[in-house]
């Protein structure tokens, strides 16, 4: 069997960039995997959720969804495949949470059709996964941060896809929501067979939830593989810039951030 | 319910232009009168053509370049549409087709122009350059315009002053025909593409991956609609606010999902055109104010209020 993802070998730089986003991915997640890929600001994180998913085409190498080419799946086909929660989005209407979840069910409708009870029932579904069904009826501008990740994370549930890839989904919540949607998303992959890929600067929740983990510093893998084989305060202290200490809870690799010795302070 | 709310208005807006003129005609002979069979009939058939299709651009075009205040001639067209008017007036172009075929080729050569400046990024149509690029454009032609116009005779002069600003007094079957053979092809593109609309309200990037064929999308909806504005400008004039209102107040009514707001904004646009024109032809009569005088004097205030509404919402 394909996995649902795989890159290999792949190489991108923007046009007219100095230096290349990304240099030499390989990266492949399967069904009932939680995959996350962590690194610094401008590490290549988002370029490469772009080019996993055919929305940039690599220079040197290959992204396949399913076995195919990412490019070249029509974006209907790959949208049944594949769930994307993006990391930036803006509504230009207002809107209630059950059009915005019902907007996942849009590949799934042909052209002309109006939705059917499945896709009440798909959307339905995905609320509840989400525990949202009582959001449904409020308009996402009165959702808190965490209430509308949740929600965006249920409109890709309603694609009912295969894979779910999240680009940092964890930033600008709290605690118990940062938690919360990292629970979820591991009951999902547990439930329900998904493949997960998650972009995210989380790098202790990372560790905590995900089953393989992909290091990246200036677009260059630097580790991957199992968590206590990425997460060892050499690779940590070395791609971050900054002394660490890590911990081990629950058998996985959790960092503390110290603070710096005083006469080093500039 | 609101269907049938709309479908009273629009009717009775139909109905009232046929009704209603300068010429009193007995409400018995009305059937059997030339003046309500050969002018008012193909007049308000082909404002409410005109109105709808202005509502469905101005409609597609705002969630286009995601901006919900964009009206369809701020794309350009109602400027190349404009020179193209003034060059058929100033040359003595005869017949009475010759006008509105100058203002379509005038409108077709600013879509073109628009069109090319939105591309100028590299393969991607940028929205946001469409926009400024239309505003451009229409700038650019206003001049030439004005230019010609400077150099014209008087009698000239109010001949393009009053066709900038709209006016059905050229109806006929012919043209009825025409614009209901002509305008349902853009229109069935557009509701076509109802549900990649509603996806493109999220930004590209989250339409892309909800399934839309983003670019696609994109260069349909602008040809689409800007063909329909060049179709209704060539045998109209430019009729401002329709456009913009219009989808507006639908959206209030019908919320954002196109499939239903461009029914609506079609409906809604034909009916208040239709309205304005008889307003036209009525008010001052046997006078008649161009109707994109009317269309403006009801829709800046409409275009007040919702203004207000949006910056507070």
């Amino acid at each position: 069997m394909n996995p649902l993802l795989q890159l290999s070998g792949v190489r991108y730089r923007y046009p007219g960039a100095e230096r290349d986003a990304l240099t030499d991915v390989s990266l492949s997640v399967a069904a009932r995997q939680f995959h996350a890929v962590l690194g610094p600001n401008g590490s290549g994180k988002t370029t490469l959720v772009r080019i996993a998913l055919g929305a940039l085409t690599p220079f040197v190498g290959r992204a396949d969804v399913d076995g195919r080419s990412a490019s070249t799946w029509p974006r209907r086909e790959l949208a049944r495949l594949a769930g994307v929660v993006p990391q930036r989005e803006d509504n230009l209407f207002p809107q209630r949470v059950r059009e915005t979840v019902l907007l996942g069910r849009y590949p799934h409708l042909s052209l002309w059709g109006r939705e059917r009870a499945e896709d009440r029932d798909a959307v339905d579904r995905a609320l509840a996964a989400c525990d949202a069904q009582h959001l449904a009826e409020r308009w996402l501008w009165t959702l808190s941060g965490g209430e509308y990740q949740r929600v965006r994370v249920a409109r890709a549930l309603a694609q009912e896809p295969k894979l779910l890839v999240l680009d940092e989904p964890g930033m600008s919540l709290d605690l118990k929501h940062a938690m919360g949607l990292f629970e979820l998303l591991l009951g999902l992959v547990e439930t329900q067979g998904l493949g997960v890929l998650m972009i995210t600067h989380e790098l202790n929740l990372a560790a905590r939830f995900a089953d393989s983990l992909l290091l990246l510093d200036a677009g260059r893998p630097v580790a991957s593989g199992a968590p206590s084989d990425v997460l060892t305060q050499q690779t940590v202290e070395a791609v971050f810039s900054w002394p660490v200490a890590m911990q081990t809870v629950d058998g996985r690799p959790q960092m503390i951030p110290l603070r710096q010795p005083k006469e080093s302070r500039a | 319910m609101r269907w049938t709310l709309l479908a009273i208005v629009a009717a009775l807006a139909l109905v009232l232009s046929v009704v209603l003129g300068p010429a009193a005609v007995p409400l018995g002979e009305l059937l059997r009168s030339d003046i309500v069979w050969n002018l008012r009939a193909p007049r308000a058939l082909l404002a409410f053509l005109v109105g709808g299709s202005l509502g469905v651009a101005g409609a597609g075009l705002q969630a286009l370049v995601r901006n919900p205040l964009a009206d369809p001639f701020l794309l350009g067209l109602s400027g190349g549409a404009g020179l193209g008017a003034v060059v058929a007036i100033a040359l003595h172009l005869a017949g009475p087709w010759a006008l509105p075929i100058a203002a379509f080729v005038g409108a077709l050569a600013a879509l073109g122009l628009v069109y090319r400046l939105g591309l100028i990024g590299g393969a991607s149509l940028d929205p946001r350059i469409l926009l400024l690029g239309g505003v451009a454009i229409g700038a650019f032609a206003a001049a030439i315009t004005t230019a010609i116009v400077s150099l014209a005779d008087a009698a000239e002069l109010r001949n393009v002053f009053l066709w900038l600003w709209g006016g059905l007094s050229g109806a006929s079957w012919d043209s009825v025909l025409l614009v209901a053979l002509y305008a349902p092809i853009p229109l069935a593109v557009l509701l076509a593409a109802s549900r990649p609309l509603d996806l493109l309200a999220l930004g590209e990037e989250s339409a892309g991956y909800l399934g839309a064929d983003v670019e696609a999308v994109k260069r349909r909806v602008y040809l689409a609609a800007s063909l329909l504005t060049a179709a209704a400008v060539a045998v109209s004039g430019v009729i401002g606010f329709v456009g913009l209102v219009v989808p507006h107040i639908s959206r209030l009514v019908w919320g954002h999902r196109h499939r239903s707001l461009l029914p609506a904004a079609f409906i809604g646009g034909g009916a208040l055109l239709a309205f304005a024109d008889t307003l036209a032809r009525t008010v001052v009569a046997p006078r008649e104010l161009p109707v994109g005088v009317v269309t403006a004097l009801i829709g800046v205030p409409v275009f007040a209020l919702l203004l207000r509404r949006w910056t507070i919402a």
